[in-house]
C-alpha cells in the first residue's frame, strides 16, 4: 500500500533529532510538525517571523497577528521569538536552520528541485522556497511518487522551472524513501507491499537499488 | 518637526501617479489598512507596488488592483488573488516575483545604505538570469540591489509622535524593514502615544526613519486562513 500523506510526515518525523530548528513547508510538510517522536526537542521556524511554533488556537482565541508562512492562525510556545523577514531568512542564509522539509513537484537525480511554477499555468511565485533551498543544510522533500497523470516526479533532469540546484539530500514519497547521491537516486527503503519493479517502473531518474530493501514499518 | 498627521488621506497626500511605493504585510497580516483605502479614494494609478503579497481578491492589496491601480507587482508569492493572475495572465499587469528573503534583504539593504548585496537564493535558477554572479568559498551568488521606493507605507502596533515604532507578534514581517527603506516613509499605528510613552529599549522602528505617522481607525484585520484545534 503507498503511504498516506500522514505517513509520509511520520516518516519524516523520524529523521528529526534533538536540538533540531527545522522549517516546514506548507502541505504534507507541515504534517511532520504532528509526529515529533518523544523525548525529543524540536524548535519549528516559520519565515514570516517566529520560532517556536505552537499549535493551532482554540476555537475564539485565533489571534489575526499570530499567523504562520501559510497565513493560518497558529500560537506560540514557551520560549518563542518574532523577528522581522530580513531576520527571519538571514538565519536561513546563515545555516542556523538544521532541516528543511518541503514539497516538490519535480526532483532531479542531481538533487535540483522544481517546485514554484508550470509556465502559462500557475504563476503564484517561489514565496522563501528558493531562500530555503539555496541555504539549508538539509533538504528533505515530502511528496507523491508520481504527478496526476501517473508520471514519474523524480526525473533525469527536471523539466520545469527550478527552484534550486543540487540541494536535495533526501526523498520521501508513498512508495519510497530515497537519497540523492553523487550517483543517482538511491533507494533505502519501500512502502510496506510495495515491490522494488514497482518503484523502478515509477522512477524515471537513474536509480540505485542497494540489494535487499527493508519495508517501512509504522 | 511635527511627523503626526491626522489621517491616512493626509498621509498619502502627495504620492501621484508612476510612483514606486513599498506595502508591509505578510499576507493580510500588519497591512496598512488605512492608506490602502486612501490610495483607493485617492485613485492614484500606473503604481509600482513591492510587496510580498497582493492581497486578496477584496481586501489588502486586491482593492487596488481591482481599481487598476497598479502597473507592476514586485513579491514573492501571490498565489491567493484570483484578479491578480487574471491581470496577469492578460498582461495588463506586470509583475516581478523575487525570493522572499530577497525582497527582504533588498529592503535592508536600502535601509542599511548598502547598494546592493549577495545572496545564493535563485542561482541556477531564472532568477539569476541576467545578474551579475560571484563565487565565495565555491558558492555561487547573486548580486540584488536595494530597492529605491519613492514611499513606504508600514503598519505598526504601537507608534510615537517622535515616529519610533513597535510591532506586534507576527505582524512585524517586512513592515520594520520596508520602513527603513523608504524615501518618505508613512506609518499608520493602532496606539499613538506621546513621546515618552514608549520603552526607548523596545523600540523596533527608530523615528528618524519614519516621516510620517497616525493613529489607524477601524483596523478589520482579515484573517486569511482560520485555523483552530481540533477539539
Amino acid at each position: 500500500m503507498p503511504l498516506t500523506k500522514e505517513q509520509i510526515a511520520q516518516r519524516i518525523a523520524k529523521e528529526l533529532r534533538d536540538g533540531f530548528y527545522v522549517n516546514l513547508g506548507i502541505g504534507i510538510p507541515t504534517l511532520v510538525a504532528n509526529y515529533i517522536p518523544a523525548g525529543i526537542k524540536v524548535v519549528l521556524q516559520s519565515e514570516n517571523g517566529l520560532l517556536g511554533i505552537g499549535p493551532f488556537p482554540e476555537e475564539g482565541k485565533e489571534d489575526p497577528d499570530l499567523i504562520n508562512a501559510g497565513k493560518q492562525t497558529i500560537t506560540t510556545i514557551p520560549g518563542s521569538a518574532f523577528f522581522d523577514s530580513a531576520m527571519s531568512f538571514g538565519m536561513i542564509r546563515a545555516g542556523k536552520v538544521d532541516l528543511t522539509v518541503l514539497g516538490a513537484m519535480e526532483v532531479s537525480e542531481k538533487g535540483d528541485i522544481a517546485n514554484w511554477k508550470i509556465p502559462g499555468k500557475m504563476v503564484k511565485g517561489m514565496g522563501g522556497a528558493m531562500d530555503l533551498v539555496a541555504s539549508a543544510k538539509n533538504i528533505i522533500v515530502a511528496m507523491v511518487h508520481t504527478n496526476p497523470k501517473g508520471e514519474s516526479k523524480l526525473l533525469s533532469y527536471c523539466t520545469l522551472p527550478l527552484t534550486g540546484v543540487r540541494c536535495v539530500k533526501k526523498i520521501v514519497t508513498d512508495l519510497a524513501v530515497l537519497d540523492v547521491t553523487e550517483n543517482g537516486f538511491k533507494l533505502l527503503e519501500r512502502a510496506p507491499g510495495i515491490s522494488i519493479d514497482e518503484i523502478k517502473t515509477k522512477t524515471e531518474g537513474k536509480l540505485i537499488v542497494p540489494g535487499e530493501i527493508p519495508e517501512m514499518s509504522f | 518637526m511635527n511627523k503626526v498627521v491626522a489621517n491616512a488621506d493626509e498621509a498619502i497626500r502627495d504620492i501621484s501617479d508612476g510612483n514606486v511605493i513599498m506595502l508591509g504585510g505578510f499576507g493580510l497580516c500588519g497591512i496598512p489598512e488605512n492608506c490602502i483605502a486612501a490610495l483607493v479614494r485617492k485613485g492614484v494609478k500606473d503604481l509600482t507596488c513591492i510587496s510580498n503579497n497582493a492581497g486578496v481578491d477584496d481586501f489588502g492589496i486586491g482593492l487596488m488592483l481591482q481599481k487598476r491601480q497598479v502597473k507592476k507587482m514586485i513579491s514573492s508569492y501571490v498565489g491567493e488573488n484570483a484578479e491578480f493572475e487574471r491581470q496577469l495572465l492578460s498582461g495588463e499587469l506586470q509583475v516581478e516575483l523575487i525570493p522572499q528573503g530577497t525582497l527582504a534583504t533588498r529592503c535592508l539593504a536600502a535601509g542599511y545604505g548598502m547598494p546592493a548585496v549577495y545572496t545564493p537564493a535563485g542561482a541556477g535558477t531564472e532568477v539569476a538570469e541576467g545578474k551579475e554572479m560571484r563565487s565565495f568559498s565555491g558558492k555561487e551568488y547573486l548580486l540584488e540591489y536595494a530597492f529605491e521606493a519613492h514611499y513606504a507605507i508600514v503598519k505598526a502596533w504601537k507608534g510615537d509622535t517622535e515616529g519610533n515604532l513597535i510591532y506586534k507578534e507576527t505582524a512585524r514581517n517586512f513592515n520594520p524593514l520596508m520602513a527603513m527603506a523608504g524615501r518618505v516613509t508613512i506609518a499608520e499605528v493602532e496606539h499613538l502615544v506621546d513621546a515618552g510613552g514608549l520603552d526607548p529599549d523596545c523600540i523596533h522602528t527608530p523615528g528618524i526613519y519614519v516621516h510620517r505617522i497616525f493613529q489607524g481607525v477601524n483596523y478589520e484585520k482579515r484573517i486569511e486562513q482560520r485555523t483552530v484545534r481540533k477539539t
